[in-house]
């Protein structure tokens, strides 16, 4: 790990940065909490409600949330030798959205019955996972018949069209209740997740790390382009398979449990290669994946607007922080790494 | 040396290349048979269009054989699995790298993956290697400069120090000399000549520039329309083989000189 020696200083800053995002995160909200109880409550010391049931189980899903699309935004920038790659470029989010959509608006389509029983969060996060799975299934069959990974590139974002369209014909036809309920959904949300799904939730972040993790090697020896790395012996196929089955568990459990967050993916790895400038995924990685779980903090803890009762959609807050954040780092640098 | 030199290290027989797909095979060449050996410099020329891309993307198993045999190293080249043959033959390709965000060092580094762990960790034989490969192509002075930093020539040498550190004993290049000036195509060749007689390695390449590699190779291919040849230089201009190259009513063969003049 020579390489992540001469980094050690940003990695230190960004550790440092991170402890304090949490710390901030949790010490906000619509009820003032002492640091001394904050600390206490973190260490197990006393018990605090808000705490150990709401806050810091949002927090734990800030740091998955973010930390995760940044891997998975990463992964796919590579494989796809595009900048403009994200996440959900494999069609994952639609998918999720086309579950959710048929659960929350299918009853204007198919009836009330059907519904009414099954909108609960489980139910939602269900649909999503399987909607996503299954535009996932479709892209990776039509990816082993398909040798351009350019091609899958597309593929993918037509399933994400037809989704689509699917969806505006479901919304179409649904009441307005429904239509705000699926809204809602589309915002995104770090919240209402209890300790059992937030352990599902991790279970499953920890495979598609595992994978990423395994990955590395693979991913630096693509960024010679697939006919070199085929010539330096590297299973193309194999590695393909493992990269988008590790992206699909991030970004497809992360969509299905919080909803669709934009822009973190996309942006976060640019962000790293500025900052550190590199390309080297061993330097890469662990950097995207301590500045994303800060920079989804950092949105929580403004989204929940400090001292008030309300809370923005996290949706929104990410772009409206980060994009100008990238714009910036481009103007400034004027060349985009890659 | 002597005895090394004799020893075969990629020989073809009776090798047909072409395209196959599910109903048709489309033959570009057949019987083709070339043998080469340690510490030697082999130029591959032909008109374009003629199948020198197919050839070398057949000898290094990117496409398929129509016919005949390939044989690296004493073995069968369709039985060598991707990371032996990784080991045992490195490339130079025409394509541009996907990110040019590296360093020298680390693309150059890229070439050690066969050998390296599941996370490509360096040891420190890995970077004595590293530091050989750029010292033999002089550009150890660019080792940490951004490879989007480099000028055309300075990337060909990195990407010829690259396949150096793969540590192959053969070098096969696609058209190294491409997008480069005179003098720029004359120093990548005659670096190549240097890497033979100084690792005794077997570079084969392809290239437009026939009097540089009249004057440089060990030994050259020349496919024509009917057949390819190998042989020495000197041999294959006695026989008249460079006049085949290319149709004769614009230019034409000079065996003195060793170069093609335009027809006046």
């Amino acid at each position: 790990m020579s390489e992540i020696k001469s980094y050690r200083a940003s990695f230190l800053i960004l550790i440092a940065l991170l402890i304090a995002c949490f710390l901030i995160n949790i010490s906000l909200g619509s009820v003032s909490i002492s640091t001394n109880e904050i600390i206490n409550s973190l260490f197990g010391l006393s018990d605090n409600y808000i705490i150990q049931n709401y806050r810091l189980p949002k927090a734990i899903t800030a740091i998955l949330v973010g930390s995760g699309l940044g891997i998975s935004g990463l992964l796919m920038q590579t494989l796809f030798r595009n900048p403009l790659a994200g996440p959900f470029v494999l069609g994952i989010s639609s998918g999720a959205s086309l579950g959710v959509a048929i659960v929350i608006l299918g009853a204007g389509v198919f009836g009330g019955a059907f519904t009414t029983l099954l909108i609960s969060k489980w139910s939602i996060v269900i649909a999503a996972s399987l909607g996503s799975f299954l535009v996932l299934l479709a892209v990776l069959a039509v990816s082993t018949k398909v040798r351009d990974t350019m091609a899958i590139l597309i593929i993918g974002l037509m399933f994400g069209s037809i989704t689509a369209a699917i969806v505006s014909v479901l919304s179409y036809f649904s009441s307005a209740e429904q239509l705000q309920q699926y809204i809602f959904w589309g915002f995104g949300s770090l919240g209402n997740l209890s300790w059992n799904e937030l352990f599902v939730f991790f279970s499953i972040y920890l495979l598609g790390l595992l994978m990423s993790i395994v990955s590395i090697k693979a991913l630096n020896t693509l960024l010679l382009g697939e006919n070199y790395a085929k010539s330096l012996g590297l299973n193309i196929n194999k590695s393909r398979l493992i990269i988008i089955i590790a992206t699909s568990l991030l970004a497809g459990t992360i969509t299905a449990f919080a909803g669709p967050i934009a822009f973190i993916g996309l942006a976060i790895p640019h962000i790293v290669r500025q900052v550190f400038t590199t390309s080297n995924h061993k330097i890469l990685l662990p950097a995207i994946i301590l500045l994303g779980a800060i920079v989804m903090l950092i949105c929580d803890s403004i989204a929940q607007l400090p001292t008030s009762d309300y809370t923005l959609p996290i949706n929104a807050i990410t772009s409206l922080i980060g994009a100008p954040v990238v714009i910036w780092l481009l103007v400034r640098k004027r060349k985009m790494m890659f | 040396m002597s005895n090394k030199n004799l020893h075969s290290i990629l020989k073809t027989e009776d090798l047909t290349i072409g395209y196959k797909s599910k109903n048709s095979k489309t033959v570009i060449a057949s019987y083709i048979n070339i043998d080469l050996h340690a510490g030697e410099l082999i130029g591959l020329v032909g008109a374009n269009g003629i199948g020198k891309s197919t050839l070398l993307r057949t000898l290094t198993q990117v496409q398929d054989t129509i016919g005949g045999k390939i044989i690296l190293n004493d073995k069968n080249l369709s039985e060598i699995q991707p990371l032996e043959l990784a080991k045992n033959l490195s490339l130079v390709l025409t394509e541009q790298i996907v990110s040019k965000n590296l360093t020298v060092f680390e693309l150059v580094a890229l070439g050690r993956q066969p050998y390296t762990n599941w996370i490509g960790n360096l040891s420190k034989h890995d970077i004595d290697i590293i530091e050989n490969s750029l010292m033999q192509t002089n550009i150890i002075e660019l080792k940490h400069r951004k490879c989007f930093e480099l000028s055309d020539g300075q990337l060909q040498k990195v990407m010829i120090a690259r396949a150096l550190a793969q540590d192959t004993n053969v070098i096969i290049l696609d058209e190294p000399t491409t997008h480069l000036d005179m003098y720029h195509k004359a120093y990548i060749l005659k670096l190549l000549q240097k890497l033979v007689k100084e690792t005794g390695k077997t570079i084969l390449f392809s290239s437009h520039e026939i009097d540089l590699a009249i004057q440089l190779c060990d030994k050259m291919i020349v496919m024509t329309k009917d057949c390819v040849v190998s042989d020495m230089p000197c041999n294959l201009i006695q026989k008249g083989t460079f006049n085949e190259l290319f149709p004769k009513d614009l230019i034409a063969f000079d065996e003195k000189t060793g170069s093609f003049r335009v027809n006046k």
